[in-house]
């Protein structure tokens, strides 16, 4: 198994013609922790809902060695890419917190105790024991924000694709996810305008505009480069 | 995330796209109540008639595949009077049995039929140019300005908002659980689980279903409170109608009338 994210040339234009993508080329090796930032409608969330075949634009797009283009492969790849939506309301579909956490396991056919198991421990990630009987669409912007990591921790995945995951939660919560990334062994996609958080946890920076990669390097190099940043709408830390 | 594929406006520059939605609405109106005056048979009209759809279609800037296909819908109208060639009395033109049943066809059967068939078949794709090339929101402030009361047009509004409200939470709610519908990586579970456990989810996501939109579409009430909105929908006041426009809408009727007028008079005669 190589849990990596390669992608080919790949463009996207949105049913009523605006081009969200064009020639994206990225990979991302195993096991790799990699930021994306970028100003509002840069094409972040475009590309991040290409990773489990949620869009499908042209070009190629392998996660973890499969091919995207193949629809038979779409099971196993959701199986493995754990993607949380940044609307946190596109994310959560069941009546309560615990449904919609045990849902990945239980599609995967785990065993109830196992499947309880996960539940309890994702929800553990995400300080958010005690919401397990709450109904999801009535929790806060950020309380929800939390529950979706929750449904996507419980699966296990290989590689994690969040979308502004810090964006709408409190200091401490922001805080806490910060430690639950930095311990998650996993390959990782975060699209986020916190440049702090890409400072703290992100070896490696991709930087989007306009549907476009505009530089792509290490953290620490690229955000030296004030003029870039701001260029692109975005702040050094 | 939304739900585009709903609405049938396409926006275009033709010349119909700028025709003023009150002109473009009255023609519309003009041209399905002459197309159902005039009588059957009246073959002169119907060709009149469908000319004029057709330069419409050609002048909006859309195939006319894109017409055809969606004329679809006038299908089971058609359908409907497939049958009055057999029940219309008349003279009789062909005579056949089927299992024991003589069915005769009548001439006058024939022509009401065809004629029938014809009058839905360009009614709706003359409803359907109109919603191709006007917004709906202009559509409803057209039918304000023809004395359509205030109460009717806000409902049609408000259902049409609504559809897209409820199409686009059931879209999200289907997206979200189809991207965490996985198989174990290392295989030997049973992804999907059983079909009763997936029908329990979908009932619920159903459910999910009625109290989000039901929720959001509360939100979108109070949003509207908060800015004022007191029960009644106000719209900007269109201006007054440009004079060609004008002119153009009541040549526009003349023909009409003097087609479906050309209809009774040939039908007489014949
Ligand atoms: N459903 C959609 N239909 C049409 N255009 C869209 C849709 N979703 C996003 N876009 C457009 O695509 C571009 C990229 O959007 P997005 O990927 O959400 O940007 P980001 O996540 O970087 O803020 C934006 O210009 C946005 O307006
Ligand atoms: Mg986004």
């Amino acid at each position: 198994m190589h849990h990596s994210i390669e992608i080919r040339n790949l463009s996207f234009q949105y049913p009523d013609g605006h081009l969200a993508l064009s020639q994206v080329d990225l990979t991302i090796s195993p096991g790799e922790k990699a930021a994306l930032v970028g100003p509002n409608g840069a094409g972040k969330s475009t590309l991040l809902l290409h990773l489990n075949g949620i869009l499908q634009g042209q070009g190629e797009v392998r996660v973890c060695g499969l091919d995207l283009r193949d629809k038979k492969n779409l099971p196993k790849v959701r199986g493995m890419v754990g993607l949380v939506f940044q609307n946190p309301d596109d994310q959560l579909f069941s009546p309560t917190v615990y449904d919609d956490v045990a849902f990945g396991p239980l599609y995967q056919g785990l065993p109830l105790e196992e499947v309880e198991r996960r539940v309890q421990a994702a929800l553990a990630a995400v300080h958010m024991e005690a919401y397990a009987q709450r109904v999801s669409h009535h929790l806060s912007v950020g309380e929800k924000k939390r529950i979706s990591i929750a449904t996507v921790l419980s699966m296990q995945p290989e590689v994690l694709v969040l979308d502004e995951p810090t964006a709408g939660l409190d200091p401490r919560a922001r805080r806490n996810l910060i430690h639950l990334l930095a311990e998650l062994d996993m390959t990782m996609l975060v699209s986020t305008h916190d440049m702090h958080l890409v400072r703290e946890l992100f070896p490696r920076m991709i930087i989007m505009d306009q549907g476009r990669i505009i530089a792509d390097g290490k953290t620490e190099e690229l955000l030296k480069d004030t003029v870039l940043l701001e260029t692109h709408g975005l702040e050094a830390p | 995330m939304h739900v585009h594929y709903l609405d049938p406006y396409q926006p275009r520059h033709s010349p119909i796209h700028n025709l003023d939605s009150r002109v473009k609405l009255a023609l519309a109106l003009a041209y399905l109540l002459s197309t159902s005056l005039t009588p059957a048979g009246a073959w002169a009209s119907y060709i009149l008639l469908a000319a004029i759809l057709l330069s419409a279609e050609r002048l909006s800037d859309l195939p006319f595949s894109y017409f055809l296909r969606r004329a679809i819908l006038a299908l089971p109208f058609i359908f409907a009077a497939l049958p009055l060639p057999l029940t219309t009395p008349g003279h009789i033109v062909a005579e056949f049995s089927l299992g024991g049943l003589s069915l005769r066809v009548s001439a006058e059967g024939l022509i009401r039929s065809a004629s029938i068939a014809l009058k839905f078949w360009l009614s709706i794709q003359m409803a359907v140019l109109l919603t191709v090339s006007t917004p709906f929101p202009e559509l409803l402030q057209a039918l304000r300005a023809l004395r359509v009361p205030r109460l009717l047009v806000a409902i049609f509004g408000l259902t049409w908002r609504y559809l897209f409200v409820f199409a686009d939470e059931a879209l999200r709610l289907m997206r979200a659980r189809s991207a965490r519908s996985g198989q174990h990586p290392q295989g030997g579970y049973r992804s999907g689980r059983t079909l009763a456990w997936r029908a329990q989810v979908t009932g619920s996501m159903a459910g999910s279903l009625f109290l989000r939109a039901l929720e959001r579409s509360e939100r979108i009430y109070m949003a509207m409170l908060a800015r004022g909105y007191d029960g009644e929908v106000r719209m900007k006041p269109l201006p007054p109608l440009p004079i060609a426009q004008s002119i153009f809408l009541w040549i526009g009727i003349g023909i009409l009338t003097l087609i479906a007028a050309l209809g009774h008079f040939l039908t007489r005669l014949g």
